[in-house]
């Protein structure tokens, strides 16, 4: 089932599939490491609801959720 | 011939801690031209005929980001010799990111795996041979924290660099990619050198419109190249950047495989274990406001305070005790008693009848006259004269009452006033020098005035937050050092950007209410520039320190000391804040895609005690010095406008009390009437509103010598009943936020133009600033006396017009790439 990364649940490892958008972010979160085909571990959420925090590459890094919508994942 | 060797590698890499150590305090630290950016430079501790240029923290070299292309324009138009590229060896994958893009520009790289000691404790293991060999260039292991391997690194690459051997990137991307990457190399010809021909045909391939601008590629290559990307994007089924970037993750991977073991580990790491109690759901906000409370309770509260009245009263004082302050003081406290004692006795006499008059003349006499103090003494005794002191503290509460008498009176006639310079080590304070070094050269009164009360008085006022912003800015390098401070935005973000701004405001925002000052220099931890300016524009909206005095004026002459005046200008304040932020976000001037909130948290570590200390010391310094010229320019105008002016037709200079013929109050005439739709349109109040550019709490001193006292309290007291004849409950709240709001005192726009570098955004902010300020007043005048006295006339049309306008600004909605 495909879904976007905004949705996908804590403490849940997912894939990525796709990256939709374009510009300045799209290609910072690329550059960061969340290209097609890595796996990304979901830690957790601020205490706020905003942003997530995620495990990639072996390093964490945070995205907030309006950008997470634009990462398709399986 | 110099070397110059660039200094590249991610945040959080120890880039920094690499940079002292390879140069020690050789160091110049600067802007890149045009920017805020911080750039720094360096001579090797071991071969001054070697720079080193420190390149920002970078993941890329994409055209998105300032710190980015700063670094790019530099590598690319600037040639150094070689390349020092330092690598977090415990997170390798994502680091190499940056060393492959490195390694295509044709330039000599020497890649430096740092924290090589964290990654054998861990029992990881990089195979050095291997992994130089599929680079195509050498790695020396260092641990920059420690010292070790970081002389070799830097000869590797003055070796490098001298040997003119250009890296030539070894790495191969996917054949489909290939193809393409070759048939636009073979298009741009010798329009580029050879050695950096694989940067240009990738960047053109990346479609980066830098690249595409600078080359200028006439229309038949153009086609060319568009052509072999579409082909390529086709047959990928993907768009070119992205391409590129999976490519380089596809080739890392690929190095790594045999080059890398990392060990398996169920256990989590110490900065893991840190992360899940500072970041928990539930502790996370309590956590964040117990580590703000302390920082701002050491930096503005307590230390802090003690520092910057030790500078200011101290050093740019009277002077200061280096030993023996307390017994000093409590020679004061005695003095100050029996002083209170004679004066009670010889008011009770007075009320009794007794002539005081001759008594008190001679007693300010240097040496008194025993005869007119026997008759007083006698005449007193015979009415049998007793009385009370009543000591207060200074909180105003009664401590004690001294009852007194004739024996009492004859013991405090004996009081003599403590001399500082008689308790321990008395260090005069800078003007008291000056002044003494001034008067044994005969220098006239004018010039001593403008020495003293003009420059010393000016700059001093400004020099005197340097302690206390040192203070600040250890804190700040060591939450910043720590990770900490990346968890700050993390926390945060959410409510800031709600108004244009970045989690990491609120820091700037809470040291703002100490003083504007450090809180304008506090907004350097906030990377975006966007998001740095928006702060620095919107933080010295929060009532400072020193505006508490004016607070405290309006609170006690017109509210009868109501509770909640100040905090209504505490909410006022931060109500500023957030309107500026959501419509700020929304002109023309923030327009434009917002910075991503895309951000390494990096792991927790403790930051060396040397980085901090450098880092203290660079803000410190460049504080003092941009900020300086603005305010000893500012403090010398504000000095001949305030002490020139036409007393009984002639032009000249004004003793302290002759405030009313200055120029200045010329001018405040002049400017008065532009006052008057805020309710405060006299001569006074616009004087005393633009001396508070030079101090907010000069504001409440000026209004004193302009209602004729030569010296006032800290609120004003003496002048309540006068400033309350003067104006309304309306229009006196109205002089109060506009003077909350307007343009900050002169040391904080210093602060402000250090912070932007740029002249323009200086004077947007302040324009900015005081445009707000003039229209809040106008509301809170206009609405306010037409709910509180009901009048209605051609203000209060434009105030309401004005509110709708503003409404307007807030709400309408905007195009930009948040709600795509």
């Amino acid at each position: 089932m495909m879904a976007t990364l905004r949705e996908a649940k804590v403490g849940t490892t997912v894939k990525v599939k796709a990256l939709r958008g374009e510009g300045a972010t799209k290609r910072r979160i690329m550059d960061m490491g969340i290209t097609k085909g890595t796996e990304l571990h979901i830690r957790k959420v601020a205490p706020l609801g905003d942003p997530i925090e995620l495990t990639i590459r072996g390093y964490e890094l945070s995205l907030r959720k309006a950008d997470a919508e634009f990462i398709d994942v399986e | 011939m110099a070397i110059r060797i660039a200094l590249a590698g991610n945040p959080n890499s120890g880039k920094t801690t690499l940079f002292n150590g390879l140069t020690g305090s050789n160091q110049y630290v600067g802007n890149w031209p045009g920017v805020t950016v911080e750039k720094k430079e360096g001579k090797l501790k071991s071969n001054k005929q070697v720079e080193i240029v420190d390149l920002p923290g970078i993941y890329s070299l994409s055209p998105y980001t300032l710190e980015e292309v700063v670094a790019r324009e530099y590598l690319i138009k600037e040639r150094p010799e070689a390349i020092l590229n330092i690598v977090d060896g415990s997170n390798l994958e994502r680091n190499l990111y940056l060393t492959t893009q490195l390694l295509e520009l044709g330039i000599p790289v020497v890649v430096a795996i740092n924290m090589i000691d964290i990654v054998n404790k861990q029992g990881d293991k990089i195979d050095i041979t291997k992994l130089s060999h599929k680079l195509g260039c050498p790695i020396v292991e260092i641990s920059a924290l420690k010292g070790t391997g970081i002389t070799q690194a830097a000869d590797k690459a003055v070796e490098i660099a001298q040997a003119q051997k250009a890296a030539e990137a070894v790495h191969r991307f996917d054949e489909r990619v290939e193809v393409a990457i070759a048939a636009i190399e073979a298009a741009i010809g010798a329009k580029v050198n050879s050695e950096s021909k694989r940067w240009y045909a990738t960047k053109l391939f990346e479609k980066d419109e830098k690249v595409q601008a600078e080359l200028a590629l006439a229309a038949d290559i153009k086609a060319g190249v568009e052509n072999a990307i579409a082909e390529c994007e086709k047959i990928m089924d993907d768009d070119a950047e992205s391409i590129i970037a999976s490519e380089r993750y596809a080739v890392i991977a690929d190095i790594l495989k045999d080059s890398y073991r990392k060990q398996n580990k169920g256990s989590l790491t110490t900065s893991d274990k840190i992360d899940q109690v500072l970041t928990n759901r539930f502790l996370a906000l309590p956590i964040f406001a117990i580590v703000m409370t302390l920082v701002y309770y050491i930096s503005v509260t307590t230390v802090g305070t003690w520092a910057t009245d030790w500078a200011n009263e101290g050093v740019f004082g009277d002077g200061w005790h280096l030993v023996g302050g307390v017994a000093f003081e409590e020679a004061t406290g005695e003095y100050e008693e029996l002083i209170a004692q004679r004066d009670a006795y010889i008011e009770a006499a007075g009320d009794a009848g007794i002539d005081t008059e001759a008594l008190q003349a001679t007693l300010e006499e240097e040496e008194p006259s025993a005869e007119v103090i026997a008759s007083f003494t006698e005449e007193a005794k015979n009415k049998d004269i007793s009385a009370v002191a009543v000591i207060e503290n200074e909180d105003g509460e009664v401590e004690k009452e001294i009852p007194v008498g004739a024996a009492e009176f004859a013991v405090s006639l004996e009081a003599i006033e403590p001399d500082p310079a008689e308790f321990g080590v008395w260090v005069p304070g800078v003007p008291v020098l000056v002044e003494g070094a001034l008067d044994s050269m005969g220098v006239a009164d004018w010039l001593k005035s403008l020495i003293l009360d003009g420059i010393i008085a000016g700059v001093g006022a400004v020099l005197g937050f340097v302690p206390q912003l040192l203070i600040l800015f250890i804190f700040l390098a060591f939450l910043e050092g720590c990770g900490y401070m990346a968890r700050v935005a993390f926390i945060m973000d959410r409510v800031f950007r709600k108004f244009g701004l970045s989690g990491k405001s609120f820091i700037p925002m809470l040291i703002s209410t100490g003083c504007g000052i450090p809180g304008v220099m506090a907004s350097r931890t906030i990377e975006s520039q966007r998001d740095r300016r928006m702060t620095i524009m919107t933080t010295t909206f929060m009532p400072c320190g020193a505006k508490l005095p004016v607070i405290a004026l309006i609170a006690g002459a017109l509210f009868g000391g109501e509770w909640w005046v100040s905090p209504s200008a505490y909410f006022i304040g931060i109500f500023a804040v957030v309107a500026s932020g959501i419509i700020l976000k929304k002109t023309k001037l923030f327009e434009g895609d917002p910075a991503p909130f895309v951000m390494e948290l990096p792991a927790y570590h403790l930051p060396p005690v040397g980085n901090i200390l450098r880092s203290m010391w660079e803000r410190g310094s460049s504080f003092i010095k941009k900020a300086g010229t603005v305010i000893l320019l500012s403090s010398i105008v504000i000095w001949i406008l305030s002490r020139l002016g036409w007393v009984e037709g002639q032009f000249g200079y004004l003793e302290d009390t002759q405030l009313d013929s200055s120029i200045l109050a010329a001018f405040g005439n002049a400017v008065a009437w532009m006052f008057i739709p805020l309710g405060f349109g006299d001569w006074k109040s616009a004087v005393a509103t633009v001396v508070g550019l030079v101090a907010k709490e000069n504001v409440v001193g000026t209004l004193g010598i302009l209602y004729g006292y030569a010296e006032v309290s800290e609120e004003g007291n003496e002048i309540w009943e006068q400033f309350a004849s003067n104006y309304t409950v309306v229009s006196g709240y109205a002089f109060l936020v506009f003077n909350l709001l307007c343009a900050p005192c002169f040391a904080a726009i210093g602060a402000i133009k250090r912070e932007m570098n740029n002249a323009k955004w200086t004077w947007i902010a302040i324009a900015y600033q005081t445009v707000l300020a003039y229209v809040a007043a106008l509301w809170i005048y206009q609405i306010g006396n037409l709910i509180v006295f009901g009048t209605f006339g051609i203000g209060t049309v434009v105030a309401i017009v004005t509110v709708i306008g503003f409404l307007y600004l807030l709400f309408r909605s905007h195009k930009t790439a948040e709600n795509r």
